[in-house]
C-alpha cells in the first residue's frame, strides 16, 4: 500500500483555544476513511488546515511525499489535494454545466482562455455531461444553480470534486442539509468515485458512516482519539466517553 | 423540498438566440443608433463622440465591477492615462498618426490597469473603495505636477491628429471622429462579448460570485483580477485616446475622481454584468444631463439623484437587466 496523502502532527490554536493538537494521519490509494467526532471537535479546521484555507501553527502536510506545507491552496489542489466544503460554497448565478465545464477547464490549464466557449469543445461537453449524468443532474444542466434545490447543490459539490480529478478528496459532511430521504443520492455518488481515490469523509451519521468507510478516526477536542475499523469504534471507551460527555455537556446546557 | 423534485421555478433556462446572433444584434443596434445619431443630431457630433470614449471608460469598468466583482472609485485612472499619453504622444513626441496614438493610449491604460489593479486588490470591501479613491487622487496629481509635459492645470492642448489612414482629415464638425469612435467601439464591443463569453470570461464570474470556491478549483484568483485589470486598461485607454484625438485637448478632468464616479453611476444606472448595460447606462446618464443641464442648469443633480434612487429601489439589475428580465417574462408567458 502506497502512502498518498500524510499529516505530521498538526497544530493550530485560536488565540488559547487549541483547535488542532499534534493530528497525525495517513492515507493510501483508495482508502475509504471515515472521519467523526462531536460537534466543534476541530474536523472542520482539520480540512482548512490540511488545504491551506487557514495557516497551521506547526506540522507538515505531504503528498505524494512531497512537503506541501508551504503551498498556496490552489497550488495544493494542483498537487491532487480537492475538498468539499460543509456549506455549499457554489456559483448562484452559473448553472451545474457551467460549473462542471470551469472545473475539467481549470484541470487541464485552459480556463486563461480569452476566446472559444466550453460549447464548441467537444471533448469538454463529453466529459461534463458524464459526470452530470452520474450524478442524475443532467435534466438541470441549464438551470442557475441558485434555483435548484439544496440536496442537488451537494451534488453539484461532489460533481466539481470529481470533474478535478483528485488523488486525495476531503468531503466535508457531504449529506448535511440534504433530506434524509436523499441520502442514498450522495451515497451513490460516492459509490461513483474511482477506486484508486483516496477519500476522507466527515460526517455524522453513524449508518452512512458504516455503510462508506473501511476506517474510522475520531476527533474530540483537537486530537485523534481513534484510528481503526468501523467495528470497534463502537466499542472503544474514549470515543464513548468523547461523545457521551458531549451530551453530557449538551443537556447540562440545556 | 426533495432533492429530486424540480421546483417550478427551476424549470430549465430557456437560453434565447445563439450567443453569436446576440452580437449581431448588438453590433446591428449600435450601428443604428450611430446612423440615428449622426442623422438627427448633425450639430452635437463631438458630444455624441464624447458619449462614445465614456462608454469605452464604462465598459472597461463593467470588466472589473460588473464581471469580477471589484468595487472602485478610481477607474477614471485608466481612461486619463490614455488621453494624456496619446496626446503627449502627438504633442511632445510628434506621434500624430490617430491608429498610432489610440494603440499608444491602449499601452498606457494597460499600464495604469496594472498599476491601479496591483494596488487596489491588496484591500477588499471598503478598504479596496478607499484604496481606489487613493489611486485617482495621486493619479490626478502627478497628471497636475508634471506640467512640462500635461500642461498641468491648463490642461494638454495642441494635439493635432493627422489624417486618418491618410485619407480622412479630423473635420470641425468631428465627422471623421464620430466615425472613427463608431469603428472603435464596434471593434471593442466585439472582442468584449468573445472575453466575457470564453473560459476566462467564465473563471471572472466565479470570481465574483465565490472566490474562496475558485482557488479550491486550482484556480489563482489574484491573477485572474489583475489580467482583466490590464484588459480593462486597454479599453479603458481607447477610451482616452479617442477623447484626446476628437477634442484634441486632455484637461485634468479626465483623471478626476467625479469622472471615476459617473463612469460608475452609469454602469449601475444600465446594469452592471452586462456590455449592454454599460452602454445603455451610458447613453441614457449623458443625454439626460446634456438635455436636462441646458434646461435647468440649477437642479439637473438634483433630477439625475432622483433617477438614479428609483432606478436603485425598482430596478436594481439597472435598466437594461430590468427590461431583459421583462422581455424574457413576456416571452415565457406567450403561448
Ligand atoms: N476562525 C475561527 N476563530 C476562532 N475559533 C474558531 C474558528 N473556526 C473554528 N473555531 C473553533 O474551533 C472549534 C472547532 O471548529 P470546527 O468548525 O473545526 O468543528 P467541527 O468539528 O467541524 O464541528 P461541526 O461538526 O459542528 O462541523 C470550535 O470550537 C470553533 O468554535
Ligand atoms: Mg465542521
Amino acid at each position: 500500500m502506497s502512502t498518498v496523502f500524510a499529516v505530521e502532527r498538526l497544530k493550530k490554536s485560536f488565540g488559547g483555544l487549541d483547535v488542532t493538537r499534534d493530528v497525525s494521519l495517513s492515507m493510501a490509494r483508495g482508502d475509504r476513511l471515515a472521519l467523526i467526532g462531536p460537534n466543534g471537535a476541530g474536523k472542520t479546521t482539520f480540512v482548512n488546515l490540511v488545504t491551506g484555507h487557514l495557516q497551521a501553527s506547526s506540522g507538515r502536510v505531504l503528498m505524494d511525499g512531497e512537503d506541501i506545507s508551504r503551498f498556496s491552496p490552489m497550488r495544493r489542489v494542483r498537487a491532487g489535494l480537492v475538498r468539499s466544503f460543509q456549506v455549499t460554497r457554489l456559483f448562484s448565478e452559473m448553472t451545474p454545466e457551467e460549473h462542471v465545464a470551469l472545473a475539467i477547464l481549470q484541470r487541464e490549464g485552459k480556463s486563461g482562455r480569452m476566446a472559444g466557449n466550453f460549447h464548441a469543445m467537444p471533448q469538454v461537453m463529453r466529459e461534463m455531461r458524464g459526470i452530470l449524468e452520474t450524478l442524475n443532474l443532467g435534466a438541470l444542466a441549464s438551470v442557475p444553480v441558485g434555483a435548484i434545490a439544496y440536496g442537488q447543490q451537494r451534488l453539484l459539490e461532489i460533481a466539481l470534486a470529481m470533474a478535478l480529478r483528485p488523488k486525495v478528496l476531503l468531503l466535508d459532511e457531504p449529506a448535511a442539509g440534504v433530506p434524509h430521504s436523499d441520502t442514498f443520492l450522495i451515497e451513490n455518488a460516492l459509490a461513483q468515485l474511482p477506486g484508486d481515490l483516496a477519500v476522507l469523509m466527515i460526517e455524522h451519521d453513524m449508518d452512512l458512516v458504516f455503510r462508506f468507510a473501511k476506517r474510522v478516526v475520531v476527533l474530540a477536542a483537537g486530537a485523534v482519539i481513534f484510528d481503526g475499523s468501523p467495528r470497534d469504534v463502537t466499542e472503544d471507551a474514549r470515543v464513548r466517553e468523547a461523545y457521551l460527555g458531549s451530551y453530557a455537556h449538551a443537556s447540562s446546557a440545556a | 423540498m426533495s432533492a429530486t423534485d424540480i421546483s417550478p421555478s427551476a424549470a430549465p433556462a430557456v437560453r434565447t438566440g445563439r450567443p453569436w446572433q446576440r452580437d449581431l444584434i448588438g453590433v446591428a443596434v449600435i450601428l443604428l443608433a450611430a446612423i440615428g445619431g449622426y442623422v438627427l443630431f448633425p450639430d452635437n457630433l463631438a458630444l455624441l463622440t464624447r458619449i462614445i470614449a465614456i462608454m469605452l471608460l464604462v465598459l472597461s469598468l463593467d470588466l472589473v465591477t460588473g464581471y469580477c466583482g471589484v468595487a472602485t472609485l478610481g477607474h477614471a485612472a485608466l481612461f486619463g492615462a490614455g488621453a494624456y499619453a496619446a496626446g503627449i504622444a502627438a504633442v511632445t513626441f510628434g506621434i500624430t498618426e490617430p491608429l498610432s496614438m489610440i494603440g499608444i493610449g491602449a499601452i498606457a491604460g494597460a499600464v495604469a490597469g496594472l498599476v491601479s489593479g496591483v494596488v487596489i486588490l491588496r484591500g477588499h470591501g471598503l478598504a479596496q473603495l478607499v484604496l481606489s479613491i487613493a489611486v485617482i487622487h495621486l493619479f490626478h496629481e502627478a497628471a497636475n505636477k508634471a506640467s512640462t509635459y500635461t500642461g498641468g492645470s491648463d490642461g494638454l492642448s495642441g494635439i493635432a491628429p493627422d489624417p486618418l489612414l491618410g485619407l480622412f482629415a479630423f473635420d470641425l464638425w468631428g465627422r471623421t471622429a464620430y466615425v472613427f469612435g463608431i469603428v472603435l467601439l464596434i471593434a471593442v464591443f466585439v472582442l468584449l462579448r468573445i472575453l466575457v463569453r470564453s473560459p476566462f470570461g467564465m473563471l471572472c464570474r466565479g470570481i465574483r460570485q465565490d472566490p474562496v470556491r475558485v482557488s479550491a478549483m486550482g484556480a489563482s484568483v489574484k491573477a485572474s483580477l489583475i489580467r482583466m485589470y490590464v484588459i480593462s486598461g486597454a479599453v479603458a485607454g481607447i477610451g482616452g485616446a479617442l477623447n484626446a484625438v476628437s477634442t484634441q485637448v486632455v484637461g485634468l478632468d479626465s483623471l478626476s475622481f467625479t469622472n471615476s464616479a459617473e463612469a460608475l453611476v452609469m454602469l449601475v444606472l444600465g446594469g452592471a454584468g452586462s456590455l449592454f448595460g454599460a452602454l445603455a447606462g451610458t447613453v441614457v446618464f449623458m443625454w439626460f444631463e446634456h438635455v436636462v443641464s441646458a434646461a435647468n442648469p440649477f437642479h439637473w443633480l438634483t433630477i439625475v439623484g432622483a433617477l438614479l434612487i428609483a432606478v436603485v429601489l425598482f430596478a436594481p439589475k439597472g435598466l437594461y437587466g430590468t427590461a431583459a428580465d421583462l422581455a424574457r417574462r413576456f416571452a415565457r408567458s406567450k403561448p
